[in-house]
């Protein structure tokens, strides 16, 4: 290496760039200089003005939100003015007589708009919503008397408006103003504080899609913040519209069927696991959110004793009930354990040690084979069978079929249910398992707990060759149906690799079931096309009936949930469905007739 | 040994500049975050002051060795701070959208600050040993423009668009120093300037965006022309003598982005007026030209191009933050040197500076007098 000093010579050529990159320095601060004196001198008293009373602001312009439509391009949620009133705190003169001007005007509760006005002091000249869709009454009166109303401000912006009002709300959802916690864990960034985005159902799930991007303007105000000219404007970009795989129909015929009745319905295609309706009964009148949730009728929503928010098709737990034989019946020939021609006889009970289980029909079904037994119901079937089983093993074909587990449906909050086994109980409560406790889970009940949505996939399987599919709502998303960011693939979960054998023989006890003598859903009987079901009673309370077998008289949060779970038409598939309706008494009285209207309205229309 | 000559050769007006522009922001970051101090935003000048304070060490340890010893050092300091800029790219925090800090137990040190140094030391080194008479031709400056490009790309994946101009401006301003003869200038210039329409053809979407609201920010009217509008209404309503310590309205309300960092100066500029404004950019003014002095007064090559990149690295600073917040160039988020707050740019200009200090105190000496032992 090496450093000399520098030569006579080049230190010439060195000194001559020095003194041309001094000149080029001097240059370019004498531009920066210049341009202060521009802007602080020569334009400083204009600046000075505009900085008195900042008169540039910046304003949202909010987006159109999406539409929601069904399958058949129903819109179901659509749009509509909404105004709205607003303050700019800092345009206000007197802000106590503000309020009260507005409470005697336009009925405005003075200490909630406070709140608002306080909570939103950080950043300067943000509007701050006060009233979200004001009543024309109240807008006439607010329009009218707005010179004297120094600060306020009425803005029209798309709201939401629930074309079939509480139409599949528990589905849809509802929109809400942004939490604070929402904001902190930014998984909506380009929402701000007072934004109503989807609290819910599909309104949350396709939150961003929905949403749309939000525009803004520059503008000009005068002294009292009113809007003078734009000096430049983003104009917002509308949302995508959601396009579901409901059927507006059935959907309809469905919460109409519910109507009075708690529960749930879940309507799936069993090819590819498209969501025809989801009901949960009872539901809310969406609208009551649009202005911004009211405190006190939140409360009676949220402390009803008919938990109306709850999904009940999603999160609602029930045990299966007779249901489940389907599970016990396809385990037993599975495992080699069940032989369709074997008979067992049903006197009407079933001893296991002393203790003494009832069938449902007291005197008995007689001799019963696989078929019989699934036709008409019989419990002491099962419970045999229960027994040789071990629960165990009718957990592992009951967790196949999807029970007990979420189904992995693309909108909205599961619960998983349970299917119990050995080593749960022990584990959970630290007892070991009973054998009498295998018995009655044999036919549904002890401590196994489904949602609808599980028993509707479950039952889709058996009848698509056992494929479970991943239950989903949304068909496409996009600016139209040409235009899609999403679309709708079926979704295959797992392939449960049962015989097809065994399948035909719980598909033809099913068909039974519906059409022979003694079935227990005869009242979803069709003529021109086949219907296969399995009823379910669910006991709600370990009731004793009396020695006569009669129920007297029985309240109706102890009467037992009444299970449905159907497909059609057997030859080629086109819907399953699982119906709960808590309390309801027999699934086969109860369910089974909402069953025969569903399919009507789906399969007799097209 | 510690020369007696060292002493007597402290460069005063240089360390009197530097403690100058301290003092200057911190006094005004103390009223550039008063806004926000009940929300959390409080200590910023305080911890200016402790950055500063760790800068004037650093200051300190940088003239405590002969800067001879960097020419060795050229290379590994380079592929160092190279390292860290890919490892940035890899484990970096990403904060609004960009990949720049790297996190440091509870402190988070920007890379792309420390490669600017080690680009001028590396060219410093190039063209530094031995005397040179003639322009530099095409094929001499291929390596070095390698060395500069690979930094540039570096920096602008993260991406960087403004450091990876300040980077590039600083590296070429010592090519463009060391002179580069009329061919290579325009074989380089005419295939850059036909190039650019192709690279529009392979950029996203969003980076195509970010390029044109980059050159026109009115495009953005929400974002960097809302910025650039109250800020210029910021410095103009300073007038001569501006609103008073602590009563820039513009400053107060928060109309100002980025206050502390970007648009530091705008708030000086409202609340002092013309008047210190002025005074401070003449204060920057004498600091690019005393360090050109010493450029011109070391003993040697190395030296001297060192402190020609030093100085470029504070010269381009000052002259695109100040054109930006006053509305002359885009918004390109790039802080005022030494003036915003920062602690990775405060450190890394203040060790430079102490390059230049280590320089200027050595103006006297003879290469093998203090130096390496010549081989």
């Amino acid at each position: 290496m090496r450093i000399s000093n520098f030569d006579p010579v080049s230190v010439g050529i060195f000194n001559r760039q020095i003194r041309n990159a001094t000149l080029f320095v001097l240059v370019l601060f004498s531009i920066l200089v210049i341009r202060l004196w521009f802007l602080q001198i020569v334009k400083g008293p204009i600046y000075r003005a505009k900085s008195e009373h900042n008169r540039l602001r910046l304003q949202d312009i909010t987006p159109v939100r999406g539409m929601i439509m069904d399958r058949n391009g129903n819109v179901l949620i659509a749009n509509r003015p909404s105004y709205d009133l607003f303050v700019i705190p800092e345009d206000v003169q007197d802000r106590a007589r503000l309020l009260q001007d507005l409470e005697r005007l336009a009925g405005l509760d003075p200490e909630s708009a406070r709140q608002k006005l306080n909570a939103s002091a950080t950043v300067p000249f943000r509007p701050v919503c006060l009233k979200k869709d004001m009543s024309r009454d109240m807008l006439a009166i607010v329009e009218m008397y707005k010179y004297n109303l120094p600060g306020v401000v009425i803005k029209v912006e798309p709201g939401r408006h629930y074309v079939y009002g509480n139409f599949a709300f528990h589905l849809l959802g509802y929109l809400g103003e942004i939490s604070e916690a929402e904001l902190d864990r930014g998984q909506y960034p380009d929402s701000k504080s007072g934004d109503m985005i989807g609290k819910s159902g599909v309104e949350s799930r396709w939150q961003t899609s929905l949403s749309g991007m939000r525009g803004g303007e520059q503008i000009e105000v005068d002294a009292e913040g009113r809007k003078i000219r734009t000096i430049s404007i983003r104009l917002p970009g509308s949302g995508s519209n959601v396009c579901l795989t409901l059927d507006q129909h059935l959907q309809m015929t469905a919460e109409n069927a519910m109507i009075g009745k708690k529960g749930a319905i879940v309507a799936l295609d069993p090819n590819t696991g498209e969501v025809l309706a989801l009901v949960s009964s009872p539901s809310v009148d969406p609208n009551l959110f649009v202005c911004g949730t009211n405190r006190t009728i939140w409360k009676e929503i949220a402390q009803s004793k008919d938990f109306p928010l709850q999904n009940r098709a999603l999160t609602g737990q029930y045990p299966p009930a007779s249901v489940f034989k389907i599970i016990v019946a396809l385990a037993g020939l599975e495992e080699g354990r069940i032989d369709p021609r074997e008979t067992v006889f049903c006197p009407g009970y079933f001893f296991l040690g002393n203790h003494r289980y009832r069938c449902w029909k007291k005197h008995g079904h007689g001799r019963v084979d696989l078929h019989r037994a699934l036709v008409e119901s019989c419990d002491v079937y099962f419970y045999r069978m229960g027994k040789r089983l071990g629960v165990d093993r009718i957990a592992r074909y009951a967790k196949k079929l999807g029970l007990g587990g979420k189904t992995g449906f693309d909108v909205g909050h599961e619960k998983e249910g349970l299917i119990p086994t050995k080593s749960w109980k022990l584990k959970r409560l630290g007892v070991p398992w009973q054998e009498g406790e295998t018995v009655s889970t044999s036919i549904g009940q002890s401590f196994t707990l489904v949602t609808p949505i599980q028993m509707a996939t479950m039952i889709s399987a058996v009848f698509n060759g056992g494929v479970i599919y991943r239950p989903q709502a949304t068909k496409w998303v996009g600016k139209s149906e040409a235009e899609k960011d999403y679309e709708f693939s079926p979704e295959i979960i797992r392939k449960t690799g049962i015989e097809q054998d065994h399948l035909e023989i719980v598909k033809k006890a099913l068909i039974g079931v519906v059409n022979e003598r003694g079935g227990t859903g005869s009242m979803t009987r069709f003529n021109d096309f086949t219907v296969a079901g399995k009823t379910g009673t669910a006991q709600v309370i370990g009731l004793k009936k009396d020695e006569s077998g009669k129920r007297n008289y029985i309240p109706v949060h102890y009467k037992d949930h009444a299970w449905f779970v159907a497909v059609a038409p057997v030859e080629n598939p086109r819907i399953a469905l699982a119906i709960l309706v808590e309390h309801g008494g027999h699934g086969g009285s109860t369910a089974a007739p909402i069953a025969k209207e569903l399919i009507e309205a789906y399969l007799h229309r097209q | 040994m510690f020369d007696r000559r060292l002493i007597e050769n402290w460069d005063w007006i240089l360390l009197l500049l530097l403690m100058l522009l301290a003092a200057i922001s911190i006094a005004n970051l103390y009223s550039a975050t008063y806004p926000i101090r009940d929300m959390g935003g409080s200590q910023i000048f305080v911890k200016q002051i402790y950055w500063y304070m760790i800068g004037f060490s650093i200051f300190l340890l940088m003239t405590t060795f002969n800067y001879y010893k960097l020419l060795q050092l050229a290379y590994p300091v380079y592929f160092v701070s190279i390292a860290l800029l890919i490892l940035v790219l890899i484990i970096g925090k990403t904060t609004s959208g960009s990949q720049r800090w790297l996190a440091v137990g509870p402190i988070s040190i920007q890379p792309s600050e420390f490669a600017k140094i080690s680009i001028v030391l590396v060219l410093a080194k190039f063209f530094g040993e031995g005397d040179r008479y003639q322009e530099y031709g095409l094929r001499e400056i291929l390596l070095p423009l390698i060395l500069i490009g690979l930094p540039a790309v570096l920096i602008l994946k993260q991406p960087d668009l403004g450091t990876t101009l300040h980077l590039t401006a600083a590296a070429l301003s010592i090519l463009i120093f060391v002179r580069l003869n009329w061919k290579s200038v325009a074989i380089l210039a005419v295939p850059t300037i036909c190039m650019s329409p192709l690279v529009w053809f392979i950029l996203k979407d969003y980076q195509k965006a970010r390029i044109l609201i980059f050159l026109n920010p009115d495009m953005d009217p929400l974002g960097a022309g809302y910025h650039i509008n109250q800020s210029k209404i910021a410095i103009g309503s300073g007038q001569f003598w501006g609103k008073g310590f602590l009563n820039g309205t513009q400053t107060r309300l928060q109309f100002l982005p980025e206050q502390h960092t970007d648009f530091a100066f705008s708030v000086l500029a409202e609340e002092w007026g013309f008047f210190i404004s002025i005074i401070l950019l003449l204060v920057y003014l004498f600091l690019v030209l005393w360090g050109l002095n010493i450029a011109k007064d070391a003993k040697n090559r190395f030296g001297s191009l060192l402190a020609v990149g030093f100085v470029a690295i504070a010269f381009w600073q000052v002259i695109t933050n100040v054109g930006m917040v006053t509305g002359l160039l885009p918004v390109v988020g790039i802080p005022l040197v030494l003036f915003s707050y920062g602690g990775s740019s405060i450190i890394s200009t203040m060790a430079a500076m102490g390059l230049l200090m280590n320089i200027s105190m050595r103006r006297f000496m003879f290469s093998n007098g203090a130096g390496l032992p010549e081989r």
